[in-house]
């Protein structure tokens, strides 16, 4: 090709990219610009801080309420249900996978935990109508398990590919001399990885589990199905719940066009979108952190 | 003087590949001893044996016995933690714990149940001729130390659970000239109390610092004797080669 055909395509190209760039960008600015313009037209008819404040969230009574309290409470709760059982699980399978496993194990291992992420997540609220729920009321002796408890084992199980890979990426990290210097003067493997691996992977560790946290905080499907929908204030993890995501998802399809509820639920979302945004920030902080410190 | 550790038919391999062939040594109490010899013969491999530090690798075969005055370090009976507490190691590159200067001398001690008071702190410290240096600063990560000091440190963490013997795999190889005089001092001071096993790419740091040396070649004992006879008078024509510079 003659050299000014070849400087006109690299010329095309800039700008092709420069496009798709952009285009992406203005997309994301976009939803962000139309959730902040709805949000804002809920809060002409009613005042932020009883939005924010009210203890009650009953949109379609006579005197309508729209207080987000229990909805953010119920995310809350199952969101920090799912990580007391993700992250004693997944930093342990993290260890085992990096520092006990061997190779032929840890081959088999890695795959399938990444392929438990490819679980569509109806399937997982599935499991929790049919499996988790009947297990729980069973056991706790309810009427049904369609509750707090359950969607907190069913996030679990979606946050633990996350928080699984990204903490056993940040342990098998840990230098070798790091461990060389706890076994040269003397200390066992548990306790070389307590004292020494551990902490020198905390920055890491602690990333895969705000990864995990953004996660079951936006997951909608699985909570939907599986925790009941009551929008009552939560009084604990055999209550029936309804989380932000699911009652958006449930009421969405249903509202009026430009009603008051109608742009409630834009407000709802703004809420999770920046619940979302400061997990994922922080987790994106400790990798930072991480990496940094891996560099030195 | 009597032989503090000895190695018997040692053979080692990792997977297919032979690194120890056969090796017979033996290292006197309170002595020096140099293993030198070219990349990949196998120096650090067989000094690696001595505390068993090949137990992580789990393709290492080893086979022979090796001897801690009478006891088998690789007998049935022995934990690894334990052949290491008696006998310390300083890597080749200084790898102090992301830790205070003083946690990084009490962690070996915790670690093994033995006291660990201040006094013990600054003892180890002294040996190590590092206490004038950080005794204001021992809450400072050790981190922040220059090279020669943080592998002052780490021989410091060694002589702290007062081990039998000390090994040492390339202490000074990525230090300045100065800082590496100053652990070749060190390592002089110590031979009183331990006994030593050095494992250097350096002639004149042998001849300097050793009372032994062994030079070794593909995973062979080649040469081994009195550190002046071996540099003045080699027996083998490849011992001659090598310290003369001709390969390494």
């Amino acid at each position: 090709m003659r050299y000014s055909a070849r400087r006109s395509l690299d010329r095309v190209f800039k700008y092709v990219f420069k496009v798709t760039g952009l285009l992406v960008l203005l997309l994301l600015g976009a939803i962000l610009a139309m959730l902040i313009y709805n949000s804002v037209a809920f809060f002409v008819d009613v005042r932020p801080l009883d939005f924010i404040t009210g203890l009650e969230w009953n949109p379609t009574g006579d005197n309508p309420k729209y207080g987000i309290l229990p909805l953010v409470l119920s995310t809350t709760l199952v969101t920090v249900g799912a990580m007391l059982i993700a992250i004693p699980l997944g930093i342990g399978t993290a260890a085992f996978i990096a520092e006990y496993a061997r190779p032929g194990l840890k081959n088999i291992l890695k795959p399938t935990v990444e392929m438990l992420a490819a679980i569509p997540s109806v399937v997982i609220g599935f499991l929790g109508i049919v499996v988790v729920g009947p297990g729980i009321a069973h056991a706790a002796d309810l009427a049904n398990g369609l509750n707090a408890l359950n969607g907190a084992i069913l996030l679990a199980i979606m946050a633990l590919p996350t928080i699984i890979t990204v903490a056993e990426d940040a342990i098998h990290a840990v230098p070798k001399t790091y461990k060389e210097a706890s076994y040269g003067v003397g200390a066992t493997k548990w306790q070389t990885l307590r004292k020494i691996v551990i902490p020198a992977a905390a920055p890491g560790i602690i990333a895969a589990v705000m990864l995990g946290v953004g996660r079951a905080i936006g997951e909608t499907m699985t909570v939907l199905m599986a925790t009941g929908n009551a929008s009552l204030l939560p009084t604990g993890m055999f209550a029936s719940v309804k989380t932000m995501t699911a009652t958006i998802a449930i009421e969405m399809g249903e509202v009026p066009y430009q009603t008051t509820h109608y742009f409630a639920l834009y407000a709802i979302a703004t809420v999770l979108f920046i619940m979302t945004l400061a997990a994922n920030m922080l987790g994106e902080y400790f990798i930072n952190r991480f990496r940094k410190y891996h560099a030195a | 003087m009597k032989n503090k550790l000895s190695a018997e038919n040692l053979r080692i391999s990792f997977g297919t590949k032979d690194v120890l062939k056969d090796i017979n040594v033996s290292f006197r109490e309170h002595e020096i001893t140099a293993l030198i010899g070219p990349s990949g013969c196998g120096k650090s491999t067989l000094l690696r044996s001595f505390n068993r530090m090949h137990d992580l690798s789990a393709d290492a075969k080893i086979t022979g016995t090796i001897k801690l005055d009478d006891t088998d370090i690789y007998g049935n009976d022995m934990h690894a933690t334990e052949i290491r507490k008696r006998i310390g190691m300083v890597f080749q590159k200084a790898n102090p714990f992301a830790k205070s200067i003083y946690e990084n001398i009490t962690y070996g001690l915790k670690i093994n149940n033995l006291p660990h008071s201040k006094d013990i702190v600054e003892k180890a410290l002294r040996e190590a001729f590092l206490w004038e240096e950080v005794k204001d600063d021992l809450k400072m990560p050790a981190t922040r130390l220059s090279g020669g000091q943080q592998q002052r440190l780490c021989i410091a963490r060694a002589v702290a659970l007062r081990p039998e013997v000390i090994l040492m795999d390339e202490p000074c190889s990525a230090l300045d000239p100065v800082s590496t005089l100053k652990i070749e001092e060190l390592i002089s001071s110590l031979k009183d109390r331990y006994t030593i096993v050095i494992v250097t790419h350096n002639m004149q740091q042998a001849q300097r610092i050793a009372d032994k040396t062994i030079f070794m070649y593909l995973g062979e004992v080649k040469e081994e004797g009195p550190t002046t006879s071996l540099f003045e008078d080699p027996k083998h024509e490849l011992t001659s080669n090598y310290i003369n510079g001709q390969f390494g």
